[in-house]
This record gives C-alpha cells, structure tokens and sequence, in this order.
C-alpha cells in the first residue's frame, strides 16, 4: 500500500489527539491544559481536513474546510475565556490550579 | 496524492513540536513550541489544499491564541505570586493516562483507516457556486451555503468577551481594557508599531477583499486587522479603549447586527437567510466587510482582556 | 413569506437582537429583555399553532436543501422545547429585573447579565431548531461559553473556581462531540440528521464517532462520572442566573443526545450502550440524591437534585432499547422522558428562583436561617412547596405523568428495575425536600432577624413556573399529543 497524503496527515491527526488528551489530563497547571485542549482541537481539525483530501480526482472538499475555519474561531473563544477566568482565579487564588488539584504545590507557600 | 519526504518530515516534525508543547517542563517554552506547531500545522494545510484553513489557522491558531496564551501566563505569574503547581507526579496515573491515550489514538486512528469511500459536497458546491455569489468555495460555504455556522460563530466571539468583561473587578468598570502598553519609546517593538499598521491594514482589507475569489475572508483579515491594533496599542501609539465607550460597542455588534437582519429579510425573499443569486455578490461582501470590522474589534479586546482598575499602572 | 418562516426567524433572532442590543445599550437591559420576550413568545405562539395545525414544519436555511445546506425542523418535541424555554426565560427574567436594574451609572454585574441571559436563550433555540450536527455544534459551543460566563458573574473565588471547573468539563465535552461529527461526515458526508439516518451503518467510524459524540453530551448534560462541576456551579451563581443554568442548559444537550440516538442512528444502538447509559443515570440518580440529603445550602440541595434528577432522565435509553424494543412502550419511555425534562425545567428554575428570594429576605441560604420564613414569603414557600411535588413526581404534576409513563414502560418491558430505581428517586427526592420545606413552615425563633420583604409580584414569577410544572400533569393529554408530532420511528419502535 503507499502512504498518501491524507493517510499520512490523518494518522498525524490521530496522534495529536492522543498526545493532547495525555497532556490535558496530566497537567494540574490549568494553562497547560488549556494548550493542551488546542493541540487536541487542531488534531481533530487535521483529521477533518485530511479525510476531506482523499478523493484525488475531485479535490478538497471545501464544506469541512469552512466547518474547521469556524471551528478554530470557536476554539480560539473558548480559548480566550478559559485564559482570562484563569487569570482571575489566580487572582484571588494565588494558584494556576483547580483547588482540587492544589496540594502538589508547596504548601507553606501562598495559600492565603 | 502520495505522501512526499517533506510530508512526513513536517509530520514528524509537527508531532515533535506538539510533544515539546504537551510534555515540556517550563510553561513558558511550552508556549513557544505551540506557536512553532500552529505555524508547522498551517504548512500541513497548504499540503492538504486548504489555503483558507491555513491562512486561518496561522492567523487565529497559532498566532492569536498564542498571544493569549503568553499574555495568561505572564498575567498569572504576576498574579498568582508564586510558581504553581507542576504536572502530576504520580507515576501510575501517568502511566495510566499514558496507556489511555495510546489507545484511544489507536481506536481513532483505526476508525480513520476504515472509513468508507469519499462523498464529499465538492460536487454539490461546484453546481451552485455560481449561485453562491461568492467565487472562493469556502467563501461560498461560509457566508451562503452555511451561513447560519458562521452567524453564530460570530455571536460566540461576542460570548467569550462578554465572558472576560465579565471578570472584571466592579470598581475597574467602564475602565480601560486591560493591556497596558510595554516598550519605551525608540525601541524595536516602538518602531515596529510605527511600520506596522499601514501594511496590516492593507494585508487586512486586501484578505477581505480577496476572499470572495480566492483564499481569504472576514475571519482572516478581521485577524490581521485586530493584530494591528494589538500592536500599536503595545508600542505605545494608542491607549486600549474603554469597555463603555459607544463606539466600541457598536463596532463590537455591528457585524452580527447586520447579519442578523440580512438572514430575517431573506424570509420575504423565501426563506430564512436567503441572498437572491442576483445580489448575493455584493450582499456577502457587504456582509464581510461589517464581519471584519466586528471580528477585528471583537478578537482584539479578547486579547486586551477585562478592564483593569486605574491605579494598578 | 410563509408564517412558519417568519415564527422561526422570531424564535431564532429575538433573543440573539435582544442580547446584542443589551451589549450596545448598557443600561436598558431589563427593557430590552421584556421586548425580547413579546417577540419571541410571538413567534413561539405561532409556531406552536402550525405545528398543532399542519404537523412538523421544516426550512432549509438560505432556500439550500441538505446536505449543502442547514435544515430548521420544529416537530413536537423542538415545540415543546422551545415553549417550556420561554416560559422559563420569561419568570426568569422578570425576577432578574430588580437585581440587575439598570441604575444610573451601569454596573458590571448588570451590564453583563443581560446580554448573557439573552445569549443563552438564542443558543438555546438555535439548538431545539437545527437539524445538523455541525450546526448543533456551535450553537452548544454558544450556549457552553456563555453558560460558563454566568456561573462566574459573582467573581468570587469559589465561584471563578466552580466555572473554571465546569470549563473543562466542557472543553473536553466539546472536543468529543467535534472528534464524532468529523469523523461522522467524513464517512457519510453529511451532517444533516435526517440524512445520516440513511447512511450510518456499524462501521468502526461509525462506532467511535456515536461513543465520542454520547460521551462529549454526557459530560455536558452532567451525567456520571462526569457531574462533579455541576453542584458547586449551579449553586455559586445568582439564583436567576442558577435557574437558567439548572433547569434549561443541561436539557440542551440530553436533547440533542435524543436527536442523535433516536433519529440519527437508531441502528447503532446496542443494549450494552443503553444499559450503561441508564446504568450510569440510576448511578448519578442514588448518588446526587444521598448528597442532597447532607447538604445544609439550600442552593446545594437544589443543585444535587439537579445531578439525580438529570440522572433518571437517561433511563430513557433502556427503557426504549433492548426488550422494549418490539414493543409500542418505547414511545411511553420517550415521551415521559421529555414530559420530565420539560416539568424539571420549570421546577427547578422555580425553586432557584425561589431560593434567591428567600436569599434577599434573610441574606443567605442556609437551612436553619429558613425557620418560619413561610411568614414573609408565603407565595414563595407555596411555589417551592409546589415545584417539590413535581420533582418527586407525585400527582396531579407533571413530574408524575412523566414517572407514569416510564414506569409503564419499565414493567411492559420486562425490566421492572428502572421502575423501583423511579419509585426510589420519588422516595429519595421527597426526603431532600422535606427538610427545607419542614424549616420553612416551623415557628420562627423568637431572636431571630426579621426578614426583609420581597414584592407579590416578583414571588408570583417563580409560582407561576410551578404551577405551569403542575398543569403539565393535570392537563397532559395536550401536551403529550404534541410531542408525539413528527416522533422520530425510533420513539415508537424502540432503538437497536
């Protein structure tokens, strides 16, 4: 079998995907989770993409590709909002973490 | 198309960037590997064809969220005092995640490799194109085929400000949003600021402009645009305006207002949101223009962030 | 111009012209907000009537037909939807008028309310309405962020915590539910509903595609495991804000979970899926109901229940699968699945209400404050005391025709055990409930503050809503007939 295009890209995808779940759920720092989840969004797009690319003869599909360019839109507010809620926990907080997640950090340093 | 060397370099290359983003220690690294990906991720869409979704995720993937990102991290470090929490330590669950992950790649990967032959909408679009009153396919899809998609979409960017306005403390209301500028005056980013706007102006209208025919659009060049103001305000040429200035607001809602109303008069041209073919090329442009405009206002305060009380300076 | 069209543009534009309004005009909100109201419960009416008359009405966006277009369908179901969400957003925000005045210099918390609120109830009718995945996935998108946005209105830290928290519930959720409709049009290329019907099969794309697509909704719709941001979210925010998030924004996603199971893929359910699902629902249903018990917040109590009540929504899956499946009882496990989504979406927004206005007499919510309160507040304590009738489920509610018709179901199928697990649910509510209701109709003590007074006509919005919970019982027959209009097949033959 040869390794087309989007055989290719889509595999890339999938590890994407893979590699941004492992991310999101390891992380306590809620901004590497937030990076995470847009590693996990662009692997998902590629995926979209590269299974849109398969039919050599007609082209690319262009349906997915608006669907991705308004899915990044979308991932890029939901990106924009998690920052800045982050930003303002960890101004009363003090932490970049959930409370839950809290007890890895030094304990003897501020926690109000 | 069958997969060249410089295909699978670039994947390799993408997937080593997004483990160095993932995985990495330091946050700040981290970061900087995520906007090296979104650019490489960009250079996979040109293979792929889709020079919308490149230029799209070069502008809004890789370069806006990781302004936002950089500007996250050094508000948070600032703010939270102190370096927090680090990745999880337990070597079990990592193993476990880990394991998950794999397998969950393999289930999807597997998925993919299955899939049954193409039937895609090419076809579909090609006929109606002509209709569309836009020549660029995704141009077509996005402001006509599937407008409603990107009405919405347009109205989601308001929800996220409206999100972060709503973070603000009560007494910095009706302040300045929050960026403040950050170079002296005659450094590089000054000057750079002096040189920029001019030309991102053009490359923006140029975007917008281009996107009925070839790639480009609204989102792109409201990206564009909105960098440009991002940047004069950091070099220190303009003050970021006030959450309750009029003017704002109604650049803010402007585009989706009109958009809006457009999509109610279809219904006596026969259907919600319907551009007759005959002034659908003038209507989707006059759509983008506003959309940009909205677009360019909306993504820059979601970078400027809320207001931030006056004395903090 | 067909009525049916301009009913939908109202439905589908008022709320999102009202919020974009608000954002522009930062002080008129409430004025906005009741403009928005006539117009949308307008188009509401009118299409309630042209559905009732003419059955499901059906509008491709842009005159493009699927699968290049987007495809409006309002059958029964998106009626019954989409009446009980004005209803609600309506007692909602005429509550919300007082805390969130305009005044004469604009407020953060007042300014921001407005267009959120509104936001949430176009995203909420862009929902009910659209007929595809991709579509439906930027109006939960829309509904998600702005959802988040008012869990963290109060900008406290326990708060900002609680939206953080749901935030990434909600990443994640969404990130499934994209990862399913990719995968879904990459194989059928399509992801207009009715055509997917015809074209899903059981290939691994397919199967991957439904379990990301369950998953992502369930997290969204908080079932467990997944319901650990729920309580401190829905309890965190102002009660009117709490009411919206409770009793309106999980149904958006168990709706479109109905969608896709019973119309998208009906063949794809097997009864492993559906036990697990209903599994996973009796599971969320014990647990938030244990947790209600030991909560001494008011708001906490009506949050858990939110977590146990969302729970035996879920039945719906085995009961409509498996054994059931050669049996007409599938159509009452459906239909009493959405009369208990409907009641518990009035209910509960009633109690929230209720919850605020017991807040503003006393200044807090905890149980013991409560003694006696009937005194003050005796709309308010009947309207809860009503609202609690529903979410047991005893008659005449609607709360009980729903409970009637799963039970039903559950014994015509051969699967008695749901039918205890709702016996237990009723039990269970009526002892969460009771504490409360017990406190607020006990002699005050003597030392006690007296509690500050709250307007007839504000108590009267959250009476309302449990008595409309209550006449969906009493008058069910109409209702229940115009669900069933435009029912997929699969309501009435069962899944698999």
């Amino acid at each position: 079998m040869v390794l087309s295009a989007s055989l290719l890209y889509g595999l890339c995808g999938a590890a994407l995907i893979g590699l941004g779940l492992y991310g999101f759920v390891v992380h306590r720092r809620l901004i590497r989770r937030v990076l995470a989840f847009n590693v996990i969004g662009s692997g998902i797009f590629l995926l979209f993409g590269a299974a849109a690319y398969r039919d050599p003869v007609a082209g690319s599909d262009p349906v997915p590709q608006a669907m991705i360019i308004t899915g990044i839109v979308v991932a890029l507010s939901a990106t924009a909002l998690a920052l800045a809620l982050i930003v303002a926990h960890a101004r009363l907080a003090r932490s970049d973490a959930l409370p839950e997640d809290d007890r890895s950090g030094d304990p003897d340093e501020g926690r109000p | 198309m069958i997969a060249s060397i410089f295909d699978l370099t670039l994947c390799l290359v993408i997937l080593a960037a997004a483990g160095a983003a993932t995985l990495g220690r330091d946050a700040f690294m981290a970061v900087v590997f995520y906007i090296v990906y979104g650019i490489l991720i960009a250079m996979a869409w040109l293979r792929l064809g889709a020079i919308d979704v490149a230029l799209a995720e070069a502008a809004i993937g890789a370069g806006l969220t990781g302004v936002l990102l950089l500007a996250a991290l050094a508000r948070v470090a600032r703010k939270a005092g102190k370096e927090p929490a680090s990745a999880a330590s337990v070597p079990a669950t990592t193993i476990a995640t880990a394991l998950a992950a794999l397998v969950i790649t393999i289930g999807i990967a597997y998925a993919f490799l299955t899939l049954p032959e193409p039937q895609g909408l090419q076809g579909h679009v090609a006929e109606n194109l002509a209709a569309s009153g836009a020549e660029n396919p995704v141009t077509a899809v996005l402001l006509n085929f599937r407008g409603w998609d990107t009405l919405l979409e347009s109205i989601v960017l308001l929800a996220a400000l409206l999100g972060i306005w709503t973070l603000a403390q009560d007494e910095a209301w009706g302040g300045r949003a929050g960026l403040r500028h950050v170079t002296r005056p005659g450094s590089v980013l000054a000057q750079f600021g002096r040189i920029l706007p001019p030309i991102g102006l053009l490359v923006g209208v140029y975007l917008v402009w281009a996107g009925s025919k070839q790639p480009g659009g609204a989102f792109q060049g409201g990206t564009v645009l909105a960098a440009v103001w991002i940047v004069t305000i950091m070099a220190g040429l303009m003050q970021a305006p006030r959450v309750a200035d009029r003017a704002l607001r109604a650049a803010l809602v402007i585009g989706p207002v009109i958009f809006l109303a457009l999509a109610v008069a279809g219904i006596f041209a026969g259907a919600f949101l319907v551009l007759p073919p005959a002034h659908a090329g003038w209507l989707i442009l006059a759509v983008e223009a506003v959309l940009t405009l909205s677009i360019a206002a909306t993504l820059a305060m979601l970078v400027f962030g809320p207001p931030e009380p006056e004395e903090k300076r | 111009m067909t009525a049916s069209a301009l009913a939908l543009a109202l439905i589908l534009t008022a709320p999102l012209f009202g919020a974009l309004a608000a954002m522009l005009m930062g002080r008129r909100g409430p004025a906005i907000a009741l403009a928005t109201i006539i117009a949308t419960a307008a188009g509401t009416l009118i299409l309630l009537v042209i559905i009732a008359t003419e059955g499901a009405v059906h509008l491709a966006i842009g005159g493009w037909e699927a699968p290049l277009g987007i495809q409006l369908r309002a059958d029964g179901l998106a009626g019954g939807f989409i009446a009980t969400t004005a209803l609600v957003m309506g007692a909602i925000l005429a509550v919300a008028a007082k805390p969130f005045a305009g005044g004469k210099t604009e407020r953060r918390s007042a300014y921001t309310f407005w267009p959120l609120a509104l936001l949430l109830w176009g995203a909420l009718n862009a929902i009910f309405l659209s007929g595809d995945l991709f579509n439906l996935y930027v109006g939960l998108e829309l509904l998600t962020l702005v959802a988040v946005a008012l869990v963290g209105i109060e900008g406290k830290r326990e708060t900002l915590a609680a939206a953080l928290r749901y935030m990434m519930f909600a990443l994640m959720g969404s990130l499934l539910y994209l990862l399913g409709a990719a995968l879904l049009y990459a194989a059928h290329g399509t992801l207009d509903i009715a055509l997917l019907a015809e074209r899903v099969g059981s290939a691994p794309g397919d199967i991957v595609a439904a379990a990301a697509i369950t998953g992502g909704l369930a997290a969204k719709t908080a079932l467990f495991p997944f319901h650990a941001w729920l309580p401190p979210a829905h309890s965190g925010a102002p009660a009117p804000a709490s009411a919206m998030l409770s009793g309106l924004v999980p149904k958006a996603s168990f709706y479109i979970l109905l969608r896709f199971w019973f119309e998208a893929a009906p063949d794809l359910a097997g009864s492993g899926v559906l036990m697990l699902l209903g599994g996973l629902g009796a599971f969320a249903m014990v647990y938030g109901s244990l947790l209600a018990l030991h909560q001494d917040r008011l708001k906490l109590i009506i949050a858990y229940s939110t977590v146990a009540q969302l729970g035996y929504l879920f039945f719906i899956f085995p009961l409509a699968g498996g054994e059931s499946a050669a049996q007409p009882w599938a159509a009452g496990a459906w239909s009493g699945a959405i009369f208990h989504a409907l009641s518990h979406a009035m209910a509960k927004a009633s109690m929230f209400l209720c919850a605020g206005l017991i807040i503003e007499a006393i200044g807090h919510d905890r149980l013991p404050g409560m003694k006696g309160i009937v005194r003050a507040l005796p709309m308010t304590v009947f309207a809860f005391a009503l609202a609690a009738i529903t979410l047991m489920g005893l008659p005449p509610s609607g709360g009980f025709t729903a409970k009637y018709l799963m039970m039903t179901a559950s014994f015509a199928a051969g699967q008695p055990f749901w039918a205890l697990m709702l016996i237990l649910a009723g039990l269970l509510a009526a002892a969460y409930l009771y504490r409360p209701l017990a406190l607020a109709f006990a002699l005050p003590d003597e030392d006690a503050p007296a509690p500050k007074a709250v307007s007839r006509a504000r108590q009267f919005a959250p009476l309302a809503l449990a008595l409309a919970a209550i006449l969906l019982g009493i008058l069910s027959a109409a209702p229940f007939a115009f669900i069933q209009i435009g029912r997929p097949g699969a309501a009435v033959e069962g899944l698999e």
